[in-house]
Formats: C-alpha cells, sequence, structure tokens
C-alpha cells in the first residue's frame, strides 16, 4: 500500500500530504524532514527510488515539485511511478496546464482530486475521464456560492 | 471582531504568508489570523466555518499547531449542506489521525452519511472513513459498508471496497465476512470497480487463509479470462497508458494471481499461458509496459512454474538490465537477486550483462550490482570474477572502494581454493587499496602467510616489490613491514625461489632501506610505525651487519611524542646495546600461528568489559604474534610486558582469565598458557603469569619486579619503576610466607591512606573454592565517595565478586566495606592462590586510585 503522498518544492516546502497509515503529528514533522533532506539532494541521473527505513519511496520531479509516494518494500515501483504520473496528468486536466501556484491557492481542490484517485492507500480509478467527471459532478455541488 | 466585516478569504491569508520574508513576520501573521478565527469560533460562527477551516488546513500545513480547530471540523460535518460536508471531511482527514479520540466522535455523522440518499456524501463519507478510521469505528460501521457493495452506483461500489481494505486492516476479524461479496465484484465490468475489487481480494488473501482457499477456487477462471481480454483487446482511449491497456487493472490481477497460485500447482499450471502470453506481448519501451513485465516476473518467480517459464522471466530480467533506464535496472538486480536463490544457473548466464552494471554511474545500481556478484560467486567462477572485480576496484570511486573492497576480501576468502591464488589476490587488493583493508582481514591473511611455509620465501619478495610500487597503501606496508621482518633471510638470500620468479638482488641493507623508507612516509600511522620498529628489531637479529644502523633508526624515536613508539624505540635500543645474548633467542622466528584459536581469543577478548581503546595497543599484528604455548620466546608479548606498568587501565570484576592477561598490559587476545609453558624460575605463580618460558637463565627473564617482598609492601606507585630494573631481572626473595594455621585473616593491603583486609573460609568438601571475605577501611582523615573494589586473578583461577556492602567509606576507619569474593582454583594444590586488586575511589572531588598484588595468601588455600 501506498503510506504516504508528499509534494514537495525545491526549498523544501511543503505543498501537500496524505498520510493513509498512522503517524502523529510530531512523527510527520520528522518524516517530512528526513525525506527532504534525503530526496531533494539526489542527484538529477540517479533512478527514482530511494530506499528509506526499510520502505521505498518514489519520486518523481514536475518542474518545480517533487511528487513522493512511500510504499512497502514489496510493491510495484515502475507501478507507483505510473500512479505518480496519473495524478498528475489528472491535476492537469483539471486546472488546466498546473503549475505550482495552482496547487498552493487551490490546495483544497488538489485534496479533492487526490482522494477521487487515492483511497486507504490504494488506488481507485485508472480512467481520467471518470476522475474528471466525478470531480464535475461535485463542483456542481458545491456551486452554491461557495467563496471560499 | 466586526460583524460588518466578513474575516479575510482564503486566498488573502496565503498572499499575506508568502509576502513573509521571514519567518517572525510569517509568524505574526498566522498568530493574528489564528486570533481572528479563534474568535470567531467562540462566537459560532456559522457563516464562516468553511472559509475558516480552510485557512485553519492551510495554516496546519505551514506547519503551525491547529488542534483548536478539530471541533469546527465535526461541527461542519454535521452540517446538512454537500460543501459543508466536503470541507468538513477535509479538514478531520487533515488535522487528525486516527489515534485521536476526537475521531470518535464522528461515528455517529458517519453512519448517518453513510446512508444519505445523497451518494455524493455517501462517497465522502466512505472516503474519509477509508483514510483515517481507527479499529472500533471500523467494527462499528463494518456493516453499513457492506450494505453499499450492493449500490447501484459504481462510484460507491469502488468507494465501499476500498473503505473495506483498511477495515480489514485494522480489525482482521472481519475478512471471513467480505469474502463472498469481494468475489461477487469481481463479475463487474467496469474497470474501477474491478481495480477496487481486486485490491480488496489480494488484502483479504493476505491477512487470512480462508479467503484465500475460497478465492482460488472460485475465482481464478474469472480473472485469468479478464487478463486475456485486456491483453488482447483493441485500443479503447479512456483505459490506454502508452500502448498498453489498463496496466493497473493488468498489474493487480497479476498480484492477486501469484497470491493465489503460489503453493498450488494446479492453479499455477492454469496461469501459465496466460502468464507467457502477457510476459511475451506486453510492448516494453514504455515505463507502463515495463511494470507489467516486472509484476509478471515477479509472479512467475512467486508461483510454482515451469523451469521454461522461469526461463522466460529471467531472460527479460535479462533485457531489463541493458535498458537504458536507471529504474529499470535497478528493478531488475532487485529481481534477480531474488531469483538467484531459485535458480541459480539462469542467472549466471546474464553474468557479463551484470557486470556491466558494476560501472554505472548510479551509485544505488553499483551497490546493487556488488550485492548481486557476491550472491553469484561459486568455486567456479571465483577466479574470473575476482578479475573483473579488481579490475573495477582500480577504477572506482572513494566511497564506493570501501565496500567493495570488503567484499573482494570476503569472496576471496570464502572460494579461494590455493593459498597462493589467496595470496596473490590479497596482495593485488592491497596494493590498489590498502587503506580500505579492514584490520581483521590484514590479520588473517598474516596468519595464513605463517602457515603457508612452502611460499613464504614467494610471499615476502612480492611484497617487497609491491612496497616499493605502492608505498602508500597502509594495510600493503603493515603486511610488508611484518613480512620482511620475519621472513629478511627468504628475502635476502633468495630461498627457495619459484621458476616463474625472477631473481631480485636484495642485501640486508636494502631490506632496512625499505623500512626506513616506511617509516618515514606514515609518519602519522601509530600502527605503521610502531611494526616498523618491531621489524627493524627482528632483521637486527637476522642481519647482525645492520645492526648498527638499526639502532641508530630505532634511537631516533626514543623522543617520540607518542608513549608507545617511546618506549619501544627505549626498550629496544637496550636489547640492541645490551642483551646480544639473549637476542637471537629472543627474535627466533615465529611459529605457525593458529588461525582458529586466535579467532577465539578475540572473540572473547573482545566480549571482555574493557575500554577497549586504551587496552588496545597500536599493534594489532602484536597480538596475533603470541606463544601459542610454545616454548620460543617470541618478541612481542615480552616487551608488551615491559611496558606495562604505567598503563594499567581499570579492569572490570568479570572472571574471565584474558582479563590477567589485559591487566599486565599484554594487549588484547594474548593468552600466556601458564599450564603449558614450563616455569622456569621458582614456584611464585606471578612468574608463571608472566613467563614466557625457554629462557631459564634467571638474568634473562625480565621479571616483574613487583612485591617480591612481604605482601604488605604496597604498590602504589608503580609509575615509579624503572624500565631497565625490569631487565636486570633481580633475583627474588622467596617471600616467606606466613606459616600460619587454618585460614588466617591477611592484610592483603595497606597504604598510608587506605586499608584491605580478607578473611578466608573454605568449605571442607569443596577444597578448590575459597570464599573472601574483603574488607576497605578508609586510614585518611577524608571521606571516600564511589568506592570500587576490582580484582584480576591469574588464568587458572576464577573468580567471582558479589555487590559491595557500600561504595562510601567514612573516614578514620569509622566504618568499612565488606564485599564477598569466590575463588575456584582449578589448580588447587599445584598452584596457591595470587591476585592483583585496585581500588578507586573519589575524595574530595579527585579521583584517585590505588593498586596492588596479594601475594600473602596462607599456602594451604
Amino acid at each position: 500500500m501506498i503510506h504516504f503522498v508528499l509534494l514537495l518544492s525545491r526549498q523544501g516546502k511543503v505543498r501537500l500530504t496524505k498520510w493513509y497509515s498512522p503517524y502523529s503529528q510530531k512523527e510527520r514533522t520528522k518524516v517530512i524532514h528526513e525525506l527532504s533532506g534525503l530526496i531533494l539532494a539526489r542527484a538529477p541521473k540517479l533512478c527514482n527510488f530511494v530506499e528509506w527505513r526499510g520502505y521505498k519511496v518514489v519520486y518523481r520531479r514536475y518542474a518545480s515539485l517533487y511528487f513522493c509516494m512511500c510504499i512497502d518494500a514489496d510493491d510495484n515501483e515502475l507501478e507507483i511511478l505510473e500512479i505518480i504520473h496519473h495524478f498528475v496528468e489528472i491535476l492537469d486536466r483539471y486546472f488546466g496546464s498546473v503549475c505550482e501556484l495552482d496547487l498552493i491557492f487551490n490546495f483544497h481542490k488538489a485534496y479533492y482530486v487526490l482522494d477521487e484517485i487515492l483511497i486507504a492507500g490504494e488506488l481507485q480509478e485508472s480512467s481520467k475521464k471518470t476522475v474528471a467527471r466525478l470531480i464535475t459532478a461535485q463542483l456542481v455541488e458545491t456551486a452554491l456560492m461557495f467563496n471560499l | 471582531m466586526n460583524p460588518f466585516t466578513s474575516p479575510s478569504r482564503l486566498r488573502d491569508l496565503i498572499r499575506a504568508a508568502r509576502a513573509c520574508k521571514t519567518a517572525a513576520e510569517e509568524r505574526a501573521v498566522v498568530r493574528k489570523e489564528c486570533a481572528a478565527i479563534r474568535s470567531s469560533i467562540n462566537e459560532n460562527d456559522q457563516f464562516f466555518r468553511h472559509r475558516n477551516l480552510a485557512k485553519l488546513m492551510f495554516i496546519h500545513m505551514l506547519g503551525y499547531p491547529t488542534h483548536f480547530g478539530q471541533m469546527e471540523c465535526l461541527k461542519l460535518i454535521a452540517a446538512v449542506g454537500f460543501p459543508e460536508k466536503r470541507i468538513g471531511y477535509l479538514g478531520l482527514m487533515l488535522l487528525l489521525d486516527e489515534r485521536q479520540e476526537v475521531l470518535m466522535l464522528v461515528t455517529n455523522s458517519l453512519k448517518q452519511d453513510l446512508n444519505h440518499l445523497n451518494h455524493y456524501i455517501v462517497g465522502l463519507a466512505l472516503c474519509a472513513l477509508g483514510n483515517i478510521c481507527s479499529a472500533e469505528m471500523a467494527r462499528d460501521l463494518e456493516p453499513e459498508v457492506q450494505r453499499l457493495f450492493l449500490s447501484r452506483d459504481l462510484d460507491i461500489k469502488k468507494k465501499a471496497a476500498l473503505c473495506s481494505i483498511r477495515i480489514i486492516r485494522k480489525v482482521p476479524d472481519l475478512a471471513e465476512n467480505l469474502m463472498i461479496p469481494a468475489a461477487s465484484l469481481l463479475k463487474e465490468k467496469h474497470h474501477g470497480v474491478l481495480i477496487s475489487a481486486v485490491q480488496l481480494c489480494i488484502t483479504l488473501c493476505k491477512v487470512s487463509d480462508i479467503p484465500l482457499e475460497h478465492l482460488r477456487k472460485s475465482c481464478i477462471k474469472g480473472l485469468v479470462q479478464i487478463l486475456k481480454e485486456l491483453s488482447n483487446s483493441s485500443y479503447t482511449p479512456e483505459y490506454e497508458i502508452a500502448g498498453v491497456m489498463d496496466p493497473f487493472l493488468q498489474i493487480r490481477i497479476l498480484k492477486l494471481m501469484r497470491l493465489l497460485g503460489q503453493g498450488d500447482v494446479e492453479c499455477s499450471e492454469y496461469m501459465t499461458d496466460i502468464l507467457a502470453q502477457v510476459a511475451t506481448r506486453t510492448e516494453s519501451h514504455k515505463n507502463a509496459g515495463n511494470a507489467i513485465l516486472y509484476e509478471c516476473v515477479e509472479t512467475i518467480m512467486g508461483i510454482e512454474a515451469t523451469s521454461g517459464l522461469r526461463v522466460l522471466a529471467i531472460n527479460i530480467l535479462g533485457k531489463f538490465l541493458s535498458n537504458r533506464d536507471n529504474n529499470i535496472r535497478y528493478v531488475a538486480l532487485n529481481m534477480l537477486m531474488k531469483a538467484v536463490s531459485v535458480d541459480s544457473q539462469a542467472v549466471q548466464r546474464h553474468k557479463t550483462t551484470i557486470l556491466e552494471c558494476m560501472k554505472d554511474s548510479d551509485i544505488s545500481i553499483r551497490k546493487r550490482t556488488l550485492e548481486l556478484v557476491f550472491l553469484l560467486v561459486n568455486e567456479t567462477n571465483v577466479k574470473p570474477l575476482t578479475r573483473e572485480l579488481i579490475g573495477y576496484l582500480e577504477v572506482s570511486d572513494q566511497d564506493f572502494k570501501g565496500d567493495l573492497t570488503a567484499k573482494i576480501c570476503s569472496i576471496v576468502k570464502k572460494f579461494s581454493q590455493e593459498k597462493k591464488w589467496y595470496i596473490d589476490q590479497m596482495f593485488k587488493v592491497l596494493c590498489i587499496a590498502g587503506n580500505y583493508v579492514k584490520d581483521d582481514v590484514l590479520h588473517s591473511l598474516i596468519i595464513t602467510i605463517s602457515n603457508a611455509l612452502d611460499i613464504q620465501g614467494y610471499c615476502v619478495r612480492s611484497l617487497y616489490k609491491a612496497l616499493q610500487n605502492h608505498p602508500d597503501q597502509g594495510g600493503l606496508v603493515q603486511v610488508a613491514v611484518w613480512c620482511i621482518g620475519e621472513y629478511g633471510e627468504l628475502l635476502v638470500n633468495n630461498i627457495k625461489v619459484s621458476e616463474v620468479e625472477n631473481t631480485m638482488n636484495v642485501t640486508d641493507s636494502h631490506a632496512v632501506d625499505v623500512i626506513e623508507a616506511s617509516l618515514k612516509h606514515h609518519l602519522s600511522d601509530i600502527t605503521i610505525q610502531s611494526m616498523c620498529l618491531v621489524a627493524l628489531l627482528k632483521l637486527s637479529s637476522r642481519f647482525t651487519s645492520t645492526s648498527e644502523r638499526i639502532r641508530e633508526i630505532i634511537i631516533h624515536h626514543k623522543g617520540s611524542v607518542v608513549l608507545e613508539l617511546q618506549q619501544r624505540a627505549i626498550e629496544f635500543n637496550c636489547i640492541i646495546q645490551r642483551h646480544q645474548n639473549i637476542k637471537s633467542s629472543l627474535l627466533e622466528r615465529m611459529p605457525a600461528l593458529d588461525e582458529s584459536s586466535y579467532i577465539g581469543k578475540r572473540t572473547s577478548s573482545s566480549q571482555v568489559n574493557i575500554s577497549a581503546v586504551k587496552l588496545t595497543r597500536p599493534t594489532p599484528v602484536a597480538s596475533p604474534s603470541l606463544p601459542n604455548g610454545v616454548a620460543h620466546a617470541p618478541t612481542n608479548p615480552l616487551l608488551d610486558l615491559l611496558d606495562l606498568i604505567p598503563d594499567d587501565n581499570p579492569v572490570p570484576t568479570s572472571s574471565t582469565n584474558d582479563i590477567v592477561q589485559d591487566l599486565l598490559g599484554i594487549g588484547l587476545g594474548n593468552p600466556l598458557t601458564s599450564g603449558t609453558i614450563a616455569p622456569s624460575v621458582g614456584t611464585d605463580i606471578l612468574l608463571d603469569l608472566l613467563s614466557i618460558g625457554g629462557t631459564n637463565d634467571q638474568n634473562d627473564v625480565p621479571v616483574l619486579d613487583v612485591s617480591s617482598k612481604q605482601g604488605s609492601e604496597p604498590l602504589t606507585n608503580p609509575s615509579t619503576f624503572e624500565v631497565m630494573d625490569l631487565l636486570d631481572g633481580t633475583t627474588k626473595d622467596r617471600s616467606t610466607d606466613d606459616e600460619h594455621p587454618v585460614y588466617p585473616s591477611i592484610i592483603a593491603f595497606q597504604s598510608g591512606t587506605l586499608k584491605v583486609a580478607f578473611a578466608f573460609t573454605k568449605r571442607p568438601d569443596k577444597p578448590q573454592i575459597t570464599q573472601i571475605q574483603v574488607t576497605c577501611t578508609n586510614l585518611s582523615t577524608d571521606e571516600y565517595m564511589d568506592f570500587i573494589f576490582l580484582a584480576a586473578v591469574p588464568k587458572f583461577i576464577q573468580l567471582q565478586l558479589e555487590p559491595a556492602s557500600s561504595n562510601i567509606l567514612p573516614a578514620n576507619s569509622d566504618g568499612a566495606i565488606t564485599q564477598t569474593l569466590t575463588l575456584t582454583n582449578s589448580q588447587h594444590g599445584q598452584k596457591p592462590l595470587a591476585m592483583r586488586m585496585r581500588m578507586t575511589y573519589k575524595v574530595n572531588n579527585q579521583d584517585k586510585l590505588e593498586q596492588g598484588q596479594v601475594n600473602n595468601f596462607p599456602p594451604e588455600l
């Protein structure tokens, strides 16, 4: 299963975190700190898998953001790369050519999208079209003059 | 708060936070906002609750504490509309985790939402439940979730399936309830539902065996069918990724098949066809295809596959290895390591490709390759593989060299069949990476050389040559210097030159030259310096013509700042100058070292609780040069004996006999098997302790001039001993023991400040065991704190020390500390008891130390 999802900027700022395993607040800060150090320091040519505390962390860099997912040691890393890409493509479709700023100002929407892709650390839907449809439908539901 | 202004919008907060230049500014902004939110919460403002929560979530992401907002989540969840619930659930998932008790309060809301008519709300509830429910909530709400399996909405079905994954993980007992609904979900057509259902089945199988059996019987046909369709089907834009149909579903089905086929031959047979089809037909240009192939290979290796299928799998891995993508190669190496245990032969065929990966630029790939190569080595391919590895060692970079060296050394040691080949390889490694070779590897190499009598000449000559070419490799210098010292005459006289060697003309002075050069070159490495000094001493006996020159070199170190070197220099100088008569017997060739006993001693001495830093002589090679109970007088223990006095180190009171050696400063792992060495002088057992046998002359035995008089002579200032006195070997007075009747108590130690008395008891049926009651009294006017009494005994005696009565010793003999000690003399009747003791205490915040030896045990004991 995926234990957590982490989106980090190049400077180490956290843009999104989602935890599917029990980590207390203190542990979360610690984990983020450790992984930031580990992943941001990697050279570009290296492979996208890092071994950390007995788990594997799969990461991929898109523009200025690092998308990291922590999985069990016996999971398929190549598949997680695909899931990360799936997520990014859906975000792209939803925001229309997504950039980091979109994710900063609309983090709650990014979370909604993530919740349609992963539940309990497992993939929910493999069709981008279906996910997009669901999000739009929920947007309509919310469109009752909701001004955040 | 002004009722007419609405609280700031989320994006204003975000902008303000981003505009802050310093952390302090950001803290100020956040503090202000938190205050506003708090007052808003207090006023129970419902209108902007969602906005406040969104702001709180942002503040949480920045890393600030936001626990005051937790109840707001609950209130929002309890609200009526979808938007509020949505943000409420999001807040719940973000701000809380399953361990918080507040979560329990949500259970009721969740239950209501799970039964809601609006299926988006049901979806929200399922999502929240699936992400953070605790075990109690899982148990409570499981029936609801199970009911939702039957909903008509596909979205709800898939969310319900995933939610139950978490429920089963938290409460494994519920697995059987969900077995049948899960199996029925597998009949759905929608990919989303299928993915969730397959994943649920995987979790069920992992958790318990009953679902595994059930699924094995009922679902395997269906799964194979689905996979076949996916593999064969034509282009559907919705699910197609990089030319492959829904890789996610394919991968999951393969995973489930692996679990079902494990251990079940019939099932595995059924899958063979489809696995072969997937393995051969999937496109491997893009990551998606490779992901499927990877999973396929894992499945083949996991089930009871035919050998043909296995070979197919390993070939796929071989292809992966030549892929340009780092990730693929990494993954392939990982899998190959697992595959080696299953089918080693097939993996061996890809050896060359694997060795290519050694040169990769990615360090994690190099490490993986190294481990894989290590697994692949066996007797047949060890020679070519070692050649490759050593070739690679030359070009590898610094951080990798250490690992690589260690691995090469262990491979060579494990699989070498002839000594000569082993020694050759080790020499090569030493030449290239001598600095990275660990000490124990060097020692075992030296032991092997000392045991390989026929090729010692060859060894020393090769080392001589190597040393001239690579003077800066520390490990090489250590081994070479030792060998030249030991086998100098083989080098110079070209003894036993084999046909393949070129004859060298090395003279005595060349040999000394080379050692002198090493001395100069490695000024900072104490180990090498000490070894060079010892080697020079040995050469001075072997090549008497160079004796004077060697003496000059050694004198140079008399003023060294390092205690060890200074001592050695002085002592060796003394030996060369004044003791020519014993020099040759002193420095005779060492016997072949016994490897197993050496290893045994190293492990036992490392178990002893001694601060290894202090006791380790900076001459690790000194320790193998032991007299394993042989009559020859070895050089090093002797000299270590001589420099034992100032360096007394705290000794624990455990009963291992190695302590004696360490106490006497002989260095780790030096046993003086006093039992086997014929005692040379008198029956004083301390001589036995220190005796090195062989030299029978009283004058020659450098006896520790330890209180040869009555035990009442305390050894309070051992450092006042002159080193020269030791070598003069004074005749010992026979201590006139007190010829007292049955077990009198003795004063074991008395100084101006401390008195220690022993009282003895013995059980009549066990004469070897003596119980001693130790009483310590303080003769000074200051109180002693942290008083610790330690004792050490010779090898044939075992010591047990009970805890002391206290560790504060009042002044003026106002009280005493008592401790019980039990001695077991295995050579009772043949050898009397002896003991050395040491007392440490604190007085006026200063540490003090006193020690002494007990020689006046009543002889009947």
